[in-house]
Order: C-alpha cells, then structure tokens, then sequence
C-alpha cells in the first residue's frame, strides 16, 4: 500500500479512505480525528470524533457537551481500529492534549503532527518522537529566522520590566488556550508570588489546566478589580484585547505579547506592542529540523505556514518533501479572537 | 554588548518619553564604567569610526547559510542586520571557544584601532558570541544604521536623573567631556567632582518665552517692553573664543546645547568674536530671509557640500548677549546687553551676522497692527519669514529656562479651516486603545456632485475629554475598517466638523488634494456644524496663492485684539 493511498489532502482536511476519517477536518465531516482543541483544528459539528481526553473535555467547554454527535477518548498510546487502519495517539508538546496521530496500514507508518513543538512546557506532557516513513509536519515557523530561544529569559524581560515601572499595569496577550496557562507557569517558576489577573475570556480554559492538578498560584479576574490596584499588576488577555477598550481599566497600561512572531521586529512593531515576548508553542526552525530528522522518515509532508523554505531543506537533506497545500489551518497568535474577547463585552468599565 | 543591546531593543518598542528615560538611567545605574560612557556616546551620537558595508555582511552569512534559505528569510524580515542577527548560526560546540560576548568596549575600541582587511574575521567571532539582539544591535552600530529614536537631549536628561541634577547642568559641563565620560557619571552620582570645562566657547542654558494670552495684556505697560520680530528659524546659541594655545574655537548650538557646528561650518568660521551670542538661525538669499521649508531642505541633507552651501547660506540673526570677553552680562538688564550687542555686531561687519531689528511701538494697539502686517511694520520683504513678535521687559535679566513674565512670545494667529473628518486611527503608547490619528477632509467637484478630498492628518490639538468623546464618536460611526484605519462616516449632514489649524500650506503631489499642510492641528470640534457646510478645497487654494504671493499675513488685519472664539462660520481666516 502506498502512502497516498492512506492518507490524502482533501478540500475538507487530509482523509483516510481505507479507515474512512479526517483528520483535523475544516469542515464538519462524518468521523474525525482531532490532534488538539486550538479552533482552527477542533471545529464543532462532526459525526464522530476520537481524540484524548483533555482535547474531548476542552472541545466540550468551547463548543458546550454537544459538539460532536458521537465522543472517543483515547489515551496516549492507545490503540484504535478503524476498518483495518491503527491509529495511535502521541503527546505532541503542543498544548494540554495535543497528540500526534500515529496511522498504521499495510505495513507504512504515518504520523500527522498537528501542531507541535519538541521544547519543554510545564503545562503538557513533552513531545514523544514517533519512527514512522511518512512525517506530515507543520511549518508555521519554518523559517531558519525563527530561533525560540529560552523562554524563561522572556519571562525575566517582563518581570524585570513590572520591577522597573512599579506604577503600570503590564498586559500579556497570549492565546486563551495553551500559551496563557504556559506563561502563567513560566512567571510561577521565576518565583513571582504576587496574583495574576485574567481576562474574563480565558477563565474557563485555566480552571480546567487547574482541575487537571496544574498549580498556576493565585488567580484573579479583571472584572470587578479597582484600577488603581492594577498598578505593576500582570494581567493576561487575549491579544485582541490589546487594542481594545479594556486597556482602559488600567494604570498607564505596558502591551507585552507572547508569542514566536514577535522574533520579528515589523511584526511586533505593526502590532504595536511595547515588550515583545518570544515565547512560542510550536517549534522553531531547530525544532522543526531536528524532529523530521529524529522521525527516520524519507518521506516529509509539509502543511501550514512557510512551507517553501522546509520543503527546500528536506529536499538538500536527500529527503522527498512535498507542501500538501491543505487550507483553512491558521496560528492561533494570528487567528483573531475578537468574537470572545474584544467587543463582544467583557470590556465595559467595570470589567 | 548584550546589555546595550537589549536597552537599545526595548526603546525601540517604547513610546514614551518618560519611559525611554526610566529605561536609560536604569541601564546607566547598573551598568560599569566604561561600557555605560560608551552607550551615552552612542546614544548622543558622539562615537565614530569607519562604518561596515552592506556587501561585508552579506558576504559573511553567505558563507554560513544556504542561498535559498537566506533568499527566503530576508524577503520575509525586510532588514539585513536583522535577518543576519536571526540567521547567524550557533558556533559549533566543539570548536574549542567559549569566549564571553563582547562588551559595548570592547567592540568600540576594535572598531577604533581595526584596519580594513580585520574587520570580517573580528565580526564573525563577534556574531559567534553574541546573542540575537546582540548581533542585531553590533550589526547596526557597525553600518552607521542605528536609529534609536533618542535624542542626545533625553540621553542627557537621563544622566542628570542619575543624581540631583536638572539637564541643563550636564549640558554645563558637556563640551570639555569625551568618551567614556567616567568623570560626568562620578560627578553626578556624588563620589567625584564636578567636571572642569576650560572649553572656550561652552553652552549657556537657554532663556525661553511663554505665549501670551490676549487677557494678559490688560496688566502689561507698554512702556516696559521692548518688542521684536519672532523669526520662524531655529533658535540657536553662537559662542567663540580662544583656546589656551591661542586656536580660536567656535561652535553653534541648539537652544538644547547640542552642537551644531558641523552642519553650519558656513556660519561657524564667520563668528570672529569673543563671547555668546543668543540668535536665529537663517537662510539668506540675496539679502532676503527665505521661509522655514528653504531652511528644513538644508537641514534635511546629511552631506554638508559646497553647494548646499551655496545654495542655502546659513545667517544669524543677533537677539542678545551672553558673554563678551569672558564677562558675564547674564544679570544686567536687557536694555543694556542689546547695547552691548548692537555694538559688537557693527564692529564685526560680517555679512553673515546682523541685528534682529526693534519695532517702534508706543502702545499694544500699534504693535498689534504691526504684528498683523509685519511687511509694512518694518520687516519689509522679509515679512515672510516673521512667526510673530516677541516682547521683552527692558529689564529682563537673562534667566535660563523659561521664567514667567520677562519675556513673552506672540504668535501670528494660525490659518484655520472647518474640514470633515474622513478616517481614523488608533494611537500609540497611552493612546494606543483611542481612535486619536485623523485625517480629515474638505469638499470639492467630483463626477457626481461634491465629495470630500482629504487634505491633512492630525493627532493633537484636542483635550483629553475631547479625545474620549471623538472615540466614542468614530466608534459608533464606522462604516469600514482597513487594518486599525476606520472610516468614519462623513455625509453631508453626518459627520464630524473639526476647525483644525494650521500655518502654512505647500503644493503636493503626493496627496490627491495638491495641498499639503504645514503643523495642522485640531483646534476645536464643532459638533454644532452639519458637515454640508464645511470648507472647499477652493478656500485651501485661494490661501495657497496668498502664500505664494508672498503674503502669508494672518488676514486679521489691523482690527485690534481679535478674539479668535468669536470668529465664526465657515470662513476661513488666511
């Protein structure tokens, strides 16, 4: 059995004929098979879908309990048969629940990555390295540009900047699922005891990290806190938020955004944010390399961001590369939250 | 290196003044002689050395990374130092060395001493050991393309703020300093001396004017004032002498004591006296004043070349005098330093030096009318040239900083116009939640009927209330938004009037209107005007030819002290 006999790119996402699922479908489709819970990926309205528990639980508090008409939680390394096809599903490092999705038919092994990244996160289990013959990766990053780096540095960036202007309240935008919660660790293990404010938006998705035994310390909403105790407070908010009127309820607001694109000057700069955090959950372009090497596959599949670059990599490494031109795949850093956060309300002046 | 380099990186993200200046004097206070002197030189632009090549650096990631990679990641970043900083690969582990970075002292005094041929090998062990803003940071201070978007001033102010100190005091003691200034940091936080400067010809702190209001005048005599023509130049210090060796020195300064001698070496060999000399710096054509936009073209070229010097000859115009033959006349009055002054510029006879002249007034109602038409006041064909008029008590001490009432300025009445605004923008820093950045527009013919043409953009002028209440308003009216532009409503009878003010306008070919518009400026909101009766682009045009009939007269004319809250409708005041 070939390979593209297995799996192929669809309008909808890429399908498994034999094992008759998508994964990570864009469209609502019979039976999917879902790597992680960021929207772009996780979308509600499917027929079946099979994913990890956190990823089910996670889909259930975006989309409220029914989201799918039918729910299979597998474990990391369990496996499932679907018409003849193996499916097994491996931490991707992603965010809470991510995994790679191992599909195993007629000899050939697949892993479709999702989103990934090979960097330690205290808020998900680490990515496990899957030997397979084809690696569909993910490239959003796939630039040699993009270097991560450490992210704890970033962290003393900002808490060296709440030291240095004790009278502002610093804004961390960072995506509501995954990123907050990593960032709220990250600020936790550089010994900062002091509360965290959220954004009313991401309420739900951090009690949830909470209930799954991740200690984030004191918490508190913005809502309902007077703003002159926002002064030298940390506040996390959903990068729309931002721009919005809800800056208006603290002191002389700092904009701090955490994210991979913010290695880039023009970008931090068009999004006029004042302290720029390069604290990303996909992997950088070492981590990219090193993974598809690490996999063993002579076959590399390339999905969303900039493929050109990494198709042109895996092609001087003597590996077959191919972008798979799949649509409808964003970066949650970019995707615009606005529905939930910006003028959909939370603002107001009390908030 | 890293340290300059991760300041240099967050006051490239800060807005704010008072933040950028936190920022500094928190780097200065814990950073070690010599590296902080170092970042003050770099900061006020006092480093120099041969600058690195473009074709140097591509040369140098050419030999790391693949061409197509490097192809792609730039067109991606748009920079080369940045794309070289994001690039440059991690020396290999084993190669053996794990030198720690360089300091910001290190890589000046190579740079200093480096010849020509060691300059790529140096920089690549450099790029090794730096981190990514280190390199990105060595990479524009090697190709003379630092921006900081600092001015010497605030770096100035940030060292004063290391102690006791106010600004003025560094700029004191600045002309006798060098780099690494460990003398300046000793002094200003309390275990050194203060710097002795035996500079010749040093900076006095400027005296500067407050506005004067209309209602100001009724407790003003005019018998204690003198007054004299505002010319629209830059303000500068003029100061000359000689140096123990007997070298003469001279040096022109901005009213912030920045030394700008080497953009005006014209004017500079041309002060052959022994003192300071207060004074506007101007271009002369043929005897002639020329405006402030002949002045900016000269300032706006970087090479100083013989014939941007002929073409734009640089002249001072005298106001006062500090110092003449090591004597302080600081704390005589007025009255008598202009003596003194006019003096020494008749002894001078330099075609490059005259008197800013007196105007004969007796009481405000005659200065009014000269300030009104100051062409038949005195200042004939320079007239243009005239900002408004300046009034001097007779004894005026000559007090740095801007005491309140020795010295008042009053500014001819700006242009106004009563234009619709178009689109809105989001703010920076503070302002970055408020719509606070209009473009507004007036109405001319178009294929179907009249439509608005946008002839300016301003982002001040309004209150902090006023701003929330355009906020709310661009909120609630917006039909589109392109990016963090919204465009606002503007129908005939919906829509926002602002009267924005301006003072002075030029022909354009970059905007559609043909117009561009010199310091605009919101002026008041005029929610009480449907915006069918705004101002059309026919009104900008007849003020236009006004200018360029070399009459940019205010228009009031010599109707006495107009109150500019009564003018009304849709005049346009030119």
């Amino acid at each position: 059995m070939r390979a593209e006999d297995i799996l192929s790119p669809t309008p909808c996402g890429i399908f498994c004929k034999p094992g008759g699922f998508h994964i990570d479908p864009v469209r609502p489709v019979a039976r999917a098979v879902i790597t992680h819970a960021h929207a772009d990926h996780a979308r509600a309205g499917h027929g079946a879908v099979l994913a990890t528990p956190q990823t089910l639980d996670l889909m259930a508090l975006r989309y409220g309990e029914n989201f799918a008409g039918t729910t299979q939680a597998a474990g990391y390394g369990e496996t499932v048969d679907l018409g003849g096809v193996r499916i097994s599903l491996h931490p991707a490092g992603h965010v809470l629940g991510s995994a790679q999705i191992l599909v195993e038919a007629g000899g050939v092994r697949i892993v479709a990555s999702g989103d990934y990244k090979d960097v330690s996160d205290p808020t998900c289990a680490p990515f496990e390295t899957v030997p397979c013959d084809v690696f569909i990766t993910e490239a959003t990053f796939g630039l040699p540009v993009f270097r991560h780096g450490n992210p704890q540095d970033e962290i003393v960036r900002l808490l060296h900047s709440v030291a240095l202007f004790p009278e502002r309240a610093h804004l961390v935008g960072a995506y509501a699922l995954g990123k907050a919660q990593r960032v709220i660790a990250l600020i936790r293990q550089a010994g900062y005891d002091r509360p965290i404010y959220l954004h009313g938006a991401m309420e739900k998705l951090t009690r949830y990290y909470e209930q799954q035994g991740q200690d984030l310390g004191e918490l508190r909403l913005v809502r309902g806190t007077k703003k002159a105790e926002m002064a030298g407070a940390i506040a996390l908010c959903p990068p729309s938020s931002l721009k919005d009127t809800w800056t208006r309820n603290f002191p002389d607001p700092l904009a701090a955004f955490a994210s991979g694109w913010m290695r880039v000057r023009a970008r931090a700069r068009q999004k006029g944010v004042e302290l720029p955090l390069v604290i990303s959950d996909h992997a950088d372009w070492d981590g990219l390399t090193a993974t598809i090497a690490a996999t063993g596959a002579s076959d590399i599949w390339v999905t969303h961001g900039a493929e050109e670059a990494l198709v042109h990599w895996c092609r001087l490494q003597g590996l077959n590369a191919r972008p798979l031109g799949v649509v409808g795949y964003g970066d949650e850093d970019e995707g615009d939250d606005a529905p939930i956060a910006a003028e959909a309300g939370s603002a107001g002046t009390t908030a | 290196m890293n340290r300059f380099a991760e300041l240099l990186d967050r006051l490239a993200y800060e807005p704010g003044r008072n933040a950028k200046l936190r920022l500094i004097t928190d780097y200065f206070r814990h950073t070690l002689d010599p590296d902080r002197g170092y970042a003050l030189a770099a900061l006020t632009g006092a480093l120099s050395f041969r600058h690195a090549k473009p074709g140097l650096i591509r040369a140098l990631i050419a030999e790391r990374v693949e061409p197509t990679l490097f192809a792609l990641s730039y067109d991606y970043v748009g920079d080369l130092s940045e794309t070289v900083a994001l690039l440059w690969p991690a020396p290999a582990k084993d190669h053996g060395r794990n030198a720690p970075p360089p300091t910001l002292t290190d890589v000046v005094a190579a740079l200093n001493t480096l010849g020509k041929a060691e300059l790529p090998a140096q920089l690549a062990r450099w790029l090794d050991e730096l981190d990514e803003t280190g390199r990105w940071a060595l990479l524009k201070l090697v190709t003379g393309s630092l921006r900081i978007g600092v001015s010497a001033r605030l770096a100035k102010t940030a060292v004063a703020a290391l102690g006791d100190h106010q600004p003025d005091d560094i700029e004191l003691v600045w002309p006798g300093l060098a780099p690494p200034y460990s003398e300046l940091f000793a002094w200003v936080e309390g275990h050194g001396e203060r710097p002795r400067t035996d500079d010749p010809a040093p900076f006095r702190p400027a005296m500067l004017a407050h506005a004067i209001e209309e209602t100001d005048f009724a407790a003003l005599d005019p018998a204690d004032f003198t007054a004299e023509w505002k010319w629209d130049g830059i303000r500068i210090q003029a100061g000359a002498g000689t140096q123990p060796d007997g070298r003469p020195v001279a040096r022109l300064y901005s009213r912030t004591g920045e030394d700008i001698s080497a953009a005006f070496p014209d004017l500079a060999e041309a002060l052959a006296f022994d003192g300071a000399i207060d004074g506007e710096l101007l271009i002369l054509r043929e005897g002639r004043v020329q405006s402030f936009n002949i002045l900016q073209q000269r300032l706006n070229r970087k090479a100083v070349t013989a014939k941007l010097l002929a073409e734009f000859p640089a002249h001072l115009r005298a106001y006062d005098l500090l110092f003449e033959h090591g004597e302080d006349l600081r704390d005589l009055p007025f009255i008598e330093r202009r003596r003194r002054l006019e003096r020494l510029v008749a002894a001078l006879g330099s075609p490059r030096i005259d008197l800013s002249p007196l105007i004969p007034f007796t009481d405000w109602e005659a200065l009014t009318v000269a300030r009104a038409d100051p062409a038949s006041a005195g200042a004939g064909a320079d007239a243009e040239a005239v900002e408004g008029v300046m009034l001097k008590r007779r004894d005026s001490l000559y007090v740095p900083g801007r005491p309140r009432g020795p010295w008042w300025k009053w500014k001819r009445d700006p242009f106004t116009v009563d234009a619709v605004l178009m689109y809105a923008q989001r703010g920076h820093g503070k302002r970055s939640s408020y719509y606070s950045d209009y473009t507004f527009g007036v109405w001319t013919a178009g294929e179907s009927g009249d439509e608005l043409v946008p002839v300016g953009k301003a982002y001040f002028g309004f209150t902090d209330a006023e701003l929330i209440e355009i906020d709310r308003f661009v909120r609630r009216n917006t039909l589109d938004r392109f990016g963090p532009v919204r465009h606002v409503t503007h129908e005939p009878h919906h829509g926002l009037v602002f009267e924005v003010a301006f003072e002075g306008l030029q022909r354009s070919t970059r905007h559609k209107s043909g117009i561009a518009m010199r310091f605009p400026r919101i002026s008041r909101l005029r929610w009480d005007k449907p915006p069918g009766e705004a101002d059309r682009l026919d009104a900008l045009e007849a003020i236009l030819g006004r200018i360029e009939a070399g009459r940019t007269n205010s228009g009031s004319g010599p109707a006495g002290l107009r109150d500019k809250q009564a003018s009304s409708g849709a005049d346009i005041h030119g």
